[in-house]
């Protein structure tokens, strides 16, 4: 599916987010959950946006997520789903959905994360439908 | 009884350019400033504050001051997007009735079209957001992040593609009758439907233009007014707001019109009733939809049926809208439509709208801004305007 995809845009790296994107080469998707008031909170910060406490952690997210809302960019190249999925931890991050049919993508979809290479070779968070997997082996 | 009022609109003017291939950037700021001073019967030596955004080149307004020989005690830079004008007729308004300064000049001015600008590239408003990371590898555009919030409020409240291009239709209505309008054809819900589409469920109809010109306002105080005459536009309510994805608590079915115009209709002692007409930010059909549901015209979630059947259409329903043609038709000067909004309103009010548009006994008007976007952060103002016998 790679082959028919638009490049990736290398993602803006700074003081406060290196560690989420050096777990992303790993396969990992992080969180930050503050320790004060306990909530999790996107992108991640050295400050929590909910308390402004300076006590915030790193944790491993699950992965899982579902379609809040998404729309098809047509009027490109490549065409790309670009899409808001609700995280089971409780926050919605802004990605992109790959791996699916774009015209059969709806709300509510289970999508599970994935990553892409950018063009700076730092890999990417995006997602696609949690069957995905299955589909191809079957 | 007739309603008091801190400050007054006593001049406004809109380029009437929509590509300016020979004209710079400063020279449109200068050319609407002096416009609107005109039309207040003011000159530029009566201007002792200045208000203007980041389209003003130069450092804040220091260059445009100086291009333009003005000579303040007082200057507001704030910029919240294409809402950073209505912003700053509420901020005069407290600039004077404090005295900090007695006649305010804003200005908003761009050539993007002359310019050729790209308009689905993605929105990077600076190296050091924070955000950006999150954000542009995803390839975020202006259209596709307003797409999002039209396709959630589908899914949330049964809001159909029909209903969004009717929006366009009664702007259409409007723009024929103006002869700056960059699009003045009349058209239809099918052609809406039938236009490409950009980003589902957004059609190429559903965009507003892209042009060239600005758009400049003059206010002032009692003293100002009353020599000026009832020309003058009373400022009875203001509200202001910013909203955000709220750490990834993301809501993208209302606007920041959830919060600015309850404050403003509280101001101006108002409710939505009342108004008799009102200049929406049509940056996108969307985008009106949800504001008006916000504002309080309709019960959240029952806008798609509030604007159908030409309810914006000035002489045929309940709540004229737009009746320059709006964004959507005629002129989103430098991507910002917030100066045009308010100058709308302000022709409404004079009774001076083109007589095909013109609201019979137009008393009390509202416009408002959004600046930034409904899909990520945005910028949102409204005002409560009234005629000279409100």
């Amino acid at each position: 599916m790679s082959t028919n995809e638009r490049n990736y845009p290398a993602p803006v790296i700074n003081l406060e987010t290196a560690p989420f994107w050096a777990a992303a080469n790993e396969g990992v998707f992080l969180l930050k959950r503050c320790e004060t008031c306990g909530e999790v909170h996107f992108y991640p910060r050295a400050v929590c946006p909910h308390c402004l406490s300076l006590k915030t952690q790193w944790f491993k997210a699950s992965g899982k997520a579902s379609i809040y809302s998404f729309s098809v960019m047509r009027r490109v190249e490549i065409p790309y789903v670009i899409a808001y999925v609700s995280l089971s931890e409780g926050v919605t991050v802004l990605s992109n959905i790959v791996d699916a049919d774009i015209d059969q993508i709806a709300i509510n979809d289970k999508v599970e994360v994935t990553f892409r290479r950018s063009e700076s070779g730092q890999f990417l968070p995006v997602f696609r439908p949690e069957n995905y997997a299955q589909s191809i082996d079957s | 009884m007739k309603r008091l009022s801190k400050a007054f609109i006593a001049g406004a003017f809109e380029h009437p350019t929509r590509k300016a291939v020979d004209k710079t950037v400063p020279q449109l700021h200068a050319e609407v400033a002096a416009g609107a001073l005109k039309d207040a019967g003011l000159t530029k030596d009566d201007v002792d504050g200045y208000f203007c955004a980041s389209d003003a080149p130069g450092l804040g307004g220091h260059s445009m001051a100086e291009y333009m020989g003005l000579n303040l005690r007082y200057i507001d830079t704030t910029e919240t997007g294409g809402s950073s004008y209505l912003v700053h007729v509420s901020h005069a308004v407290d600039a004077i009735s404090s005295g900090r300064c007695s006649v305010a000049l804003i200005t908003l001015a761009g050539r993007p079209r002359a310019e050729g600008v790209v308009s689905l590239a993605a929105r990077d408003y600076g190296g050091g957001a924070p955000e950006l990371g999150f954000e542009l590898p995803y390839g975020p555009t202006i259209t596709n992040q307003y797409a999002m919030a039209a396709m959630r409020h589908m899914y949330e409240y049964g809001t159909t593609s029909e209903q969004l291009a009717w929006i366009k239709v009664a702007a259409s209505h409007h723009a024929q009758h103006n002869e700056n309008a960059l699009l003045r054809e009349v058209v239809t819900v099918s052609d809406v439907l039938n236009s490409p589409m950009i980003a589902d469920p957004l059609h190429r109809l559903d965009c507003c233009v892209i042009s060239d010109g600005g758009g400049a306002l003059v206010v002032v105080g009692p003293q100002h007014a009353k020599a000026i005459g009832d020309r003058c536009v009373k400022i009875l309510g203001r509200g202001e707001s910013i909203k955000h994805l709220n750490g990834g608590r993301v809501d993208l079915t209302y606007t920041g019109a959830a919060v600015s115009g309850p404050i403003a209709f509280s101001e101006a002692r108002l409710s939505p009733s009342d108004i008799d007409y009102v200049s929406i930010y049509d940056s996108f059909t969307i985008t009106v939809l949800e504001t008006l549901e916000d504002l309080g015209f309709c019960v959240k979630g029952q806008g798609g049926q509030f604007v159908s059947d030409g309810n914006l259409i000035s002489g045929v329903g309940r709540l004229p809208f737009n009746t320059d043609g709006g964004g959507l038709c005629n002129n989103h000067p430098n991507n910002r439509g917030g100066m045009t909004k308010v100058i709308e309103a302000v022709r409404q009010l004079r009774g001076e709208a083109h007589p095909r548009v013109q609201v019979p006994d137009c008393l009390l008007a509202l416009a408002h801004g959004t600046g930034g976007s409904i899909g990520t952060r945005m910028g949102s103002a409204t005002l409560i305007l009234g005629g000279n016998n409100a």
